[in-house]
C-alpha cells in the first residue's frame, strides 16, 4: 500500500504568522494544464487591513535598525532561499509548467536579486543623499528615508516578480503589504516561510493571496498606506482607478509597465518609496 | 510690572519714521497679455484684474487664457522643445546664465513689483525672494552641461513639455524654482502664475526676450484655477510640476491616473517649531517670529504649531510676546515694514475664520496692539495658547501669521505631538543638546528640519515633504530627477 501524503495547506502571512483569511473562502489552483494543485486563501478587506496594521507596527523598528542589520537579514532571506531551491523550482515547474532549465534560471535570478537589494541599503544614503553647499553658514545634509507602508501588487509569476517588487521597497526601511500574483500564490506563501525564518521582522512583509481585483483597492485607498506598487496590474481600467484612490492620500506611485524582469532593475524601484529628509544646522562659536 | 505694560512701553520705544521704498521703479502697464511663442498677446478668456492688496488699488487688467491659448502656448512649447533639447547643455547653460544675470541686474524693480501686487514687505522681496531666484537660475545654468554626473545615468533626457503652476505667496521664486531645473534639463515650459500675482510672471516673459531665450522654450499664461485646470489636463504636457494646496494637488494627482504624466507636488504643511529647556532662547524666539511671521505667515512650510516644552513655556511666551509687540506691520514697500499685507480678500476671510474656530474650540488668543491701515488687508499677528491637538487651528493650515502653541514633555511626546498631522513638510527644533538635536532630526517624519533656524531656502538645499505634503524635491541634485524622463520600461509605449 503507497503512503498517502501529506498536503500543505496554504494560508496567507501576515505579521509574521500563517493565518487563513478571516473570510474562510479559498480559491482552487491549478498546475499549468489545469489540473487541482492546492487551495489558496481567498483574502478579504479585513485580512488586509490587518496586513496594514501589522506593517505599520513593525515600521519604527525596522526602519530604525542600521542599514547594515537590514543588509544582513536580507542576504540572509537569499541564504535561506538558496537552501530550499529545489522546491521552489518543483513549484515553479507545476505551477507554470515551466522546463527545468527556466525554473532554476527564475530560482537562481530571484536569490541573486534579494543578494543584489541585500547590499543596497547601506549605499542608499550615499548614493542618494549627501552634503549640500548652501550660501551661509550651515551645516546642511540631506538623507534618503522610507516612506512608510506600501502596498505592492506583484507581476504575474510564482517567485522572481515577487522577490523583484518586495526587496526594493523593504530594503531602504519601508515595510510592506504584497498581493501574491492570483494564478500562482503557492510560493508566495512559500516565499513567506524562507522570510519567517531569517530573521525578517513580524509584518516587515505580508502577503495576501486571492483576487487582485478585489484586494488591490482596498489597500490603494487605504489611507495608513503611504506608497503603492502596481506592477502587476495589467487591466488598464483597474490601474485608473487605483492611482485614482491612491490620491486621495498622495501615495506615492509606481505605475505599471512591461518590464523584463531578468533584466537589471533601475533604481526607482527603491527611489519611487524613498523620501530625501534635509536636515540644517548653523555653524559658529 | 504687568507682561501687558512691559509690552506697550518695549513698543514705544521703538517709533520709526517711514521709509517706504519708491515705487516708480516698477513699470506697470495698464493691460498684460498672455507670453505664448517669445510675443505677448490677449487671451480668449475675460481679461481680470490684479490688485494691490495693501491699498486696494487696480494695478493692472490680466489676460485669462482659455483652451485655445492653452493648446496655442503647449504647441509652442512642443515646438521649441525638439530644439532645446538639441541644443549642447553648454548652450543651455549660458542662456541661463543670461537669465540669472538680468535677474539681478534689474532685482529691485522686480522686488518692487513684488511687493506691490503680493503685499510682502520690500525687506524680504529685496533680500530673499529675488535673489534667491537669482540663485536658483545660477545654480541650474551649472547643471546643464553636467547632467551625465548627476547620478540620472549615463545619458540624461528631458521628460518634455512641463506644465508649471505656482502660488501667490512667493511669485516671483516659485516661478524660478520650476523654470530654471526644468530649463536647464532640456525642457520647455508652460507657466501659470497665481491669480493674484501675475505680474512679476510677465516681467520674467519680458526677461527671457531681453535675454534671447528662443520663442516656445518659456511661456506663461495667466488666469484663475479653471486656466491651471486646462493646462494641467491637456494631453501635450508631460510633466506637471505644483505648487499649492493639497485640495488641488490632490486632484492633480487623480487627474493624471492613466495618462504617462509625471508628477511633483509640493503642497501644505503644518509644520512644528519644537522648543527645548535648554534651547538658545534669544535665537529661538527670533526663530519662532521667523517661523511665523515671515511672509504673513503665507509659506507652505510655516513653523505653524509651537511646541514648547513645559519647564519654559512661561518664559518663552512672555518673550514671545514682546517680540511680537515691536513687529511691524504695514505699507509693503517700508522698508521697516515686518508684515506686509494679507494677499487677497478670500485669504484674509479663511485666516479669520479659522482664528474665530480657535476661540470657538476654547483657545486663548492674544495680539499685540497694532494699527491696522483702514484700506487693505491685513492681519495683526496672532499667538494662541491653551491650544489641543484636535483644535482646528493646530491641525489645518492657516496660511496667515497665526501661531498656536502647545506643549510637551519629554521629547518622545514632542516627536509623537510633531508627528501626528497628514503634513510632512518641515520641522524647527532648538536645543543645544547635539545628540538629542540630531535624534529629534532622524524622527520628525519632514522633508526639511531645520535645528536651531528656521525658513532657511537654498538652490542647492533640496525641498519637498512627506505625506501629504507631496511629493519629489525642488533644489540641489535632487532637483534633477523632476525633469529627467524615468528610464526604468524597456518597451517602447509605456516610456
Amino acid at each position: 500500500m503507497t503512503r498517502l501524503s501529506v498536503n500543505k495547506t496554504y494560508k496567507l502571512y501576515i505579521n509574521g504568522q500563517f493565518p487563513r483569511s478571516e473570510s474562510g473562502r479559498s480559491y482552487p489552483v491549478t498546475d499549468a494544464k489545469g489540473d487541482f494543485l492546492a487551495n489558496a486563501s481567498w483574502a478579504s478587506r479585513k485580512d488586509a487591513r490587518d496586513a496594514v496594521k501589522a506593517a505599520r507596527a513593525a515600521f519604527p523598528d525596522w526602519s530604525g535598525r542600521t542599514a547594515y542589520n537590514r543588509s544582513q537579514v536580507i542576504y540572509r532571506i537569499a541564504e535561506v532561499l538558496e537552501s530550499r531551491r529545489g522546491q521552489f523550482e518543483d513549484e515553479i515547474r507545476s505551477q507554470e509548467g515551466a522546463a527545468a532549465s527556466l525554473a532554476r534560471k527564475a530560482v537562481d535570478a530571484a536569490i541573486d536579486r534579494l543578494v543584489w537589494y541585500a547590499g543596497w541599503s547601506d549605499k542608499l544614503p550615499q548614493v542618494l543623499g549627501g552634503a549640500n553647499p548652501v550660501a551661509g553658514p550651515y551645516f546642511n545634509q540631506s538623507t534618503p528615508e522610507p516612506s512608510g507602508v506600501i502596498a505592492v501588487i506583484a507581476p504575474k509569476g510564482p517567485l522572481l516578480g515577487l522577490v523583484s517588487v518586495i526587496a526594493p521597497v523593504i530594503t531602504s526601511g519601508n515595510t510592506c503589504v504584497a498581493i501574491a500574483s492570483e494564478p500562482h500564490p503557492l510560493s508566495a506563501i512559500t516565499l513567506g516561510e524562507v522570510m519567517a525564518t531569517s530573521d525578517l521582522p513580524a509584518g516587515v512583509v505580508n502577503l495576501l493571496t486571492g483576487p487582485q481585483v478585489e484586494l488591490a483597492p482596498w489597500l490603494a485607498s487605504h489611507m495608513d498606506v503611504n506608497g503603492i506598487d502596481l506592477t502587476g496590474v495589467r487591466d488598464a481600467d483597474l490601474a485608473i482607478s487605483l492611482e485614482q484612490a491612491a490620491a486621495e492620500n498622495l501615495k506615492r506611485v509606481r505605475r505599471s509597465g512591461v518590464e523584463d524582469l531578468f533584466s537589471a532593475p533601475d533604481l526607482d524601484r527603491m527611489t519611487t518609496y524613498l523620501e530625501i529628509k534635509t536636515v540644517w544646522h548653523p555653524m559658529g562659536l | 510690572m504687568t507682561p501687558s505694560k512691559d509690552v506697550a512701553r518695549t513698543a514705544a520705544a521703538f517709533e520709526y519714521a517711514p521709509a517706504p521704498e519708491s515705487n516708480s521703479i516698477a513699470t506697470i502697464r495698464p493691460h498684460v497679455g498672455l507670453f505664448i511663442d517669445g510675443d505677448f498677446r490677449d487671451g480668449s478668456g475675460r481679461a481680470f484684474k490684479t490688485i494691490n492688496p495693501a491699498t486696494e488699488e487696480v494695478l493692472s487688467e490680466v489676460s485669462e487664457a482659455t483652451e485655445v491659448d492653452i493648446d496655442r502656448a503647449v504647441k509652442a512649447a512642443r515646438a521649441a522643445q525638439r530644439r532645446w533639447a538639441r541644443l549642447t547643455g553648454a548652450e543651455r547653460s549660458k542662456f541661463l546664465f543670461r537669465l540669472a544675470r538680468i535677474i539681478q541686474e534689474r532685482a529691485r524693480e522686480i522686488a518692487v513689483l513684488e511687493s506691490i501686487d503680493n503685499g510682502k514687505p520690500i525687506k524680504e522681496s529685496r533680500d530673499v525672494d529675488i535673489p534667491t531666484a537669482a540663485a536658483h537660475f545660477f545654480y541650474y545654468a551649472g547643471w546643464a552641461d553636467k547632467l551625465e554626473y548627476s547620478g540620472h545615468g549615463p545619458t540624461p533626457r528631458p521628460i518634455g513639455v512641463c506644465a508649471a503652476v505656482i502660488p501667490w505667496n512667493f511669485p516671483f521664486l516659485m516661478l524660478a524654482w520650476k523654470i530654471a531645473p526644468a530649463l536647464a534639463t532640456g525642457n520647455t515650459v508652460v507657466l501659470k502664475p497665481a491669480e493674484t500675482t501675475p505680474l512679476t510672471a510677465l516681467l520674467f516673459a519680458e526677461i527671457c526676450q531681453q535675454a534671447d531665450l528662443p520663442p516656445g522654450v518659456v511661456n506663461i499664461v495667466t488666469g484663475a484655477a479653471a486656466t491651471g485646470a486646462e493646462l494641467v489636463s491637456h494631453p501635450g504636457i508631460d510633466k506637471i510640476a505644483f505648487t499649492g494646496s493639497t485640495v488641488v494637488g490632490r486632484q492633480i494627482a487623480k487627474s493624471v491616473a492613466g495618462t504617462d504624466k509625471s508628477v511633483t507636488l509640493e503642497l501644505g504643511g503644518k509644520a512644528a517649531n519644537i522648543v527645548f529647556d535648554d534651547a538658545p532662547i534669544d535665537q529661538a524666539i527670533e526663530g519662532i517670529i521667523n517661523g511665523i511671521f515671515f511672509n504673513q505667515g503665507h509659506v507652505c512650510c510655516a513653523g505653524s504649531r509651537l511646541l514648547v516644552q513645559e519647564s519654559v513655556f512661561e518664559e518663552v511666551i512672555d518673550r514671545l510676546k514682546r517680540r511680537m509687540a515691536i513687529l511691524r506691520v504695514g505699507d509693503p514697500l517700508d522698508k521697516n515694514t515686518d508684515i506686509g499685507a494679507i494677499n487677497s480678500k478670500s485669504q484674509l476671510d479663511k485666516i479669520t475664520e479659522l482664528t474665530e474656530s480657535g476661540l470657538a474650540e476654547g483657545a486663548d488668543s492674544w495680539s499685540p496692539e497694532c494699527t491696522l491701515p483702514a484700506k487693505g488687508y491685513w492681519f495683526a499677528p496672532t499667538v494662541f495658547t491653551g491650544v489641543s491637538q484636535a483644535n482646528r487651528i493646530a491641525r489645518e493650515e492657516i496660511f496667515g501669521p497665526v501661531l498656536s502653541v502647545l506643549t510637551f514633555r519629554t521629547p518622545k511626546e514632542a516627536v509623537e505631538k510633531a508627528n501626528n498631522t497628514p503634513y510632512g513638510l518641515s520641522a524647527g527644533v532648538w536645543t543645544e543638546k547635539g545628540s538629542r538635536s540630531l535624534w529629534m532630526a532622524s524622527q520628525l517624519r519632514a522633508g526639511v528640519v531645520w535645528s536651531n533656524t528656521f525658513n532657511r531656502f537654498d538652490p542647492a538645499s533640496p525641498f519637498g515633504g512627506y505625506k501629504e505634503s507631496g511629493y519629489g524635491r525642488e533644489g540641489g541634485r535632487h532637483g534633477l530627477t523632476a525633469y529627467l524622463a524615468p528610464t526604468h520600461f524597456t518597451t517602447s509605449g509605456s516610456r
